[in-house]
């Protein structure tokens, strides 16, 4: 335990990348996060599941500012945050690659990767100095699928195109990469491909959330699993802890004869 | 009420296979190829797919060229084809400016007579009665058709209107607006010899040799000298002989235009040497050029026109980027209005400024701009426009009427949209 960790804060063997404590989040009524509590580590992956209407992409909308919680507090690198729009949390160096990727299929790798936050020399755009970085980041990702980086993304694969996004999305000193979804489109050999780059990105120190309701990937790549109900954390779990089964008995009734556990907390 | 559910879960099956075509046919050739025997085997390769480039329109033009010269053998002589440049001015500038709207997906209507407005003040300013400089004159006419721009532009974007609609009022509006300024039938004179030189003066023979060579030679140094630094540097970057051609080819054309043009076309008095509109149009296409290929604006044109929530996501601003792009097509319309009434030494209330909209839309399709938003480049309105004069000035010579000169370019019009629909179709294929 670290000494300026927070008071009420629970204890852990080393402080997380991302750590949630009691986030809760209404749409008037309707109560779609309730005191949520989630710790993301750095160089880990972890699965966020959940059935449709839990809440999840309620939640990675809140780390991602484009919700502001309506409670609870948020702890960055062990330093309480306030993330209220997307511009913080990509300050804080989180990024998110959303299920429809939002990639310009006229435009090439390169100018997609870069888009928005283009290198220029004076007016002019840097064309060289994206490329080298771009080229840089693909390498040192193992995406070596794509014949030439300057090839437009409408003539990628499914595959692919989510290795781009996924790229864009590290190339900005990232240190936590939401991903929505990431396999939902893709057939068996593009899934691997993609789950592979996954796993690269967290051996590479990088914290990942995956968004999932696909079992196998959860645990063909995630260290660690949560699974939300009707916007609430039933479990937060290693991975080894848990099996597909357990994880969708958690999603459909918030608890599990088979687990070790009723739940996480405490 | 916001929703709180999840989206529904995508089907469980592929939507983004393996591209039905083979990935190196739709990367840029010169960034492919190490050899040029190589290049030309790729640019094949993707022109049977459907990635055309500007080879449509310039097959096109050669073909027309070549159909009118066995019809009329007046139609490829210097005097004529000096006189089709001319005669394209006004529709290539107009269509340079269109394809800002159709980059973006949107489309502008109301430029043919925000040209006419351009004009008109321009006119009105240079009238001996108010006696402004001529430079003094054109720079209040273009800010003022770009605040016509802008204006329609904000309409646009901050009310989220759409834009046909926006600029079909505009249309009207500013065709109500000239007619009452002219009243009815009437006209302004334009006596000012400099704007009347831009459509009527040459430059020296000696002159335009000096122009071309400095134009091509700032290109042929850039060029080289950029490819050469993405060669050493590793990037992809076409083989130096291919460098060699394409400057070499940009030097042929130079030549050939000067050429052409330092013939004597006089039939009483020898008149010989570039048009000065000829290099007006060329300081427009490579200003465009520039904007749209090198600079963030143009790039954020091409991610709007690709994917607008995308660019939105980005963190573009896309409100400004459109209004930007908006204010840039009337302000060239401006410039277009410019050459319209030197062209005919003064502004009337016959301008058709409907059938010269129209006229714009149609060059930049021809020349390879999709109507659909995201592929296009100023180069496209040239051609288009030039394709366009050739068919107007040939169908002249042979003696044809205006109403037949329209059903032709009509059909030019109906073939280049399914030329651009077919090359959709083949790229949808590979998932585009």
């Amino acid at each position: 335990m670290r000494p300026e960790q927070p008071a009420g804060a629970p204890t852990g063997a080393a402080e997380p990348l991302l750590r949630l404590r009691g986030i809760g989040k209404n749409f008037g009524p309707v109560q779609a996060l309730v005191g949520v509590d989630l710790d993301v580590p750095a160089g880990q992956v972890t699965a966020l599941a959940g059935d449709n209407g839990a809440g999840k992409s309620v939640l990675i909308k809140c780390i991602a500012g484009i919700h502001a919680p309506d409670s609870g507090q948020m702890w960055w690198e062990g330093r309480e945050v306030h993330i209220r729009t997307p511009r913080d949390s990509a300050g804080l160096g989180i990024e998110t690659v959303y299920q429809d990727l939002a990639l310009c299929d006229n435009l090439d790798i390169v100018q997609n990767m870069f888009l928005g936050r283009e290198r220029h020399r004076s007016v002019v755009l840097d064309e060289e100095s994206m490329e080298f970085s771009a080229k840089e980041t693909l390498a040192s990702l193992s995406v070596t699928t794509v014949r030439s980086i300057r090839q437009p993304v409408a003539s990628l694969s499914g595959g692919q195109r989510q290795s781009v996004a996924i790229a864009r999305a590290v190339l900005w000193n990232t240190k936590l990469v939401i991903m929505d979804e990431p396999t939902a489109a893709l057939g068996v050999s593009q899934t691997a491909q993609v789950l592979a780059l996954v796993r690269r990105l967290a051996e590479k120190g990088l914290a990942v959330l995956l968004v999932s309701h696909n079992m196998n990937d959860v645990f063909e790549v995630a260290d660690r699993v949560a699974v939300l109900r009707l916007g609430h954390m039933v479990a937060e779990k290693p991975a080894p802890e848990l099996d597909t089964q357990i994880v969708v008995d958690y999603m459909t009734t918030g608890t599990s004869s088979r687990a070790p556990d009723r739940s996480s907390e405490g | 009420m916001a929703r709180v559910d999840e989206p529904l879960p995508p089907a469980d099956e592929e939507i983004a296979a393996e591209p039905a075509i083979s990935p190196d046919v739709a990367i840029s050739p010169q960034l492919m190829a190490g050899s040029v025997s190589e290049y030309l085997k790729v640019s094949f390769a993707r022109i049977r797919a459907g990635e055309t480039g500007v080879l449509p329109v310039v097959g096109g033009l050669l073909l027309v060229s070549i159909l009118f010269q066995l019809l009329n053998s007046e139609f490829l002589t210097a005097r004529n084809l000096v006189n089709l440049l001319v005669q394209a001015a006004v529709v290539s500038v107009l269509a340079m400016g269109e394809i800002y709207a159709l980059l973006l997906g949107e489309i502008d209507l109301s430029i043919g007579f925000v040209a006419g407005i351009g004009g008109l003040v321009v006119a009105e300013a240079v009238k001996p009665t108010v006696g402004w400089e001529w430079w003094i004159a054109i720079l209040v006419g273009l800010l003022a058709t770009a605040a016509i721009g802008a204006l329609q532009g904000t309409l646009i974007t901050r009310i989220g209107l759409p834009s046909f609609v926006v600029t079909l009022a505009g249309l009207l509006f500013w065709q109500g607006v000239m007619l009452k300024v002219l009243v009815n039938g009437g006209s302004i004179l334009v006596s000012d010899n400099i704007i009347n030189d831009i459509t009527a003066g040459n430059l020296t023979p000696a002159a335009g040799w000096a122009v071309m060579f400095v134009v091509v030679g700032i290109f042929g140094v850039m060029t080289w000298r950029r490819d050469a630094r993405r060669r050493a540097a590793g990037l992809v970057a076409p083989p130096p002989t291919f460098t060699a051609i394409k400057i070499a080819a940009a030097l042929a054309g130079g030549v050939a235009i000067v050429l052409l043009c330092n013939v004597n076309r006089g039939l009483i008095r020898p008149i010989r040497g570039v048009p000065w509109v000829v290099v007006v149009v060329f300081v427009v296409l490579a200003a465009w050029s520039f904007v749209l290929g090198r600079t963030r604006f143009g790039r954020y044109i091409y991610a709007i026109g690709g994917n607008a929530e995308a660019a939105r996501r980005a963190g573009i601003n896309l409100p400004l980027i459109r209004t930007a792009a908006f204010a840039l097509c009337s302000f060239t319309a401006g410039i277009a209005g410019v050459i319209y009434i030197s062209r005919l030494q003064s502004i009337s209330t016959a301008l058709e400024g409907g059938n010269l909209v129209l006229y714009a839309v149609a060059a930049a399709v021809i020349g390879g701009t999709s109507l659909f938003g995201g592929r296009g480049k100023a180069l496209h309105g040239v051609l288009g426009g030039l394709v366009i004069a050739a068919i107007v000035n040939g169908m002249g010579l042979l003696g044809f009427s205006a109403p037949a000169q329209q059903v032709v370019t009509a059909l030019v019009l109906l073939a280049a949209v399914t030329i651009d629909a077919l090359a959709r179709r083949g790229s949808r294929a590979t998932g585009r």
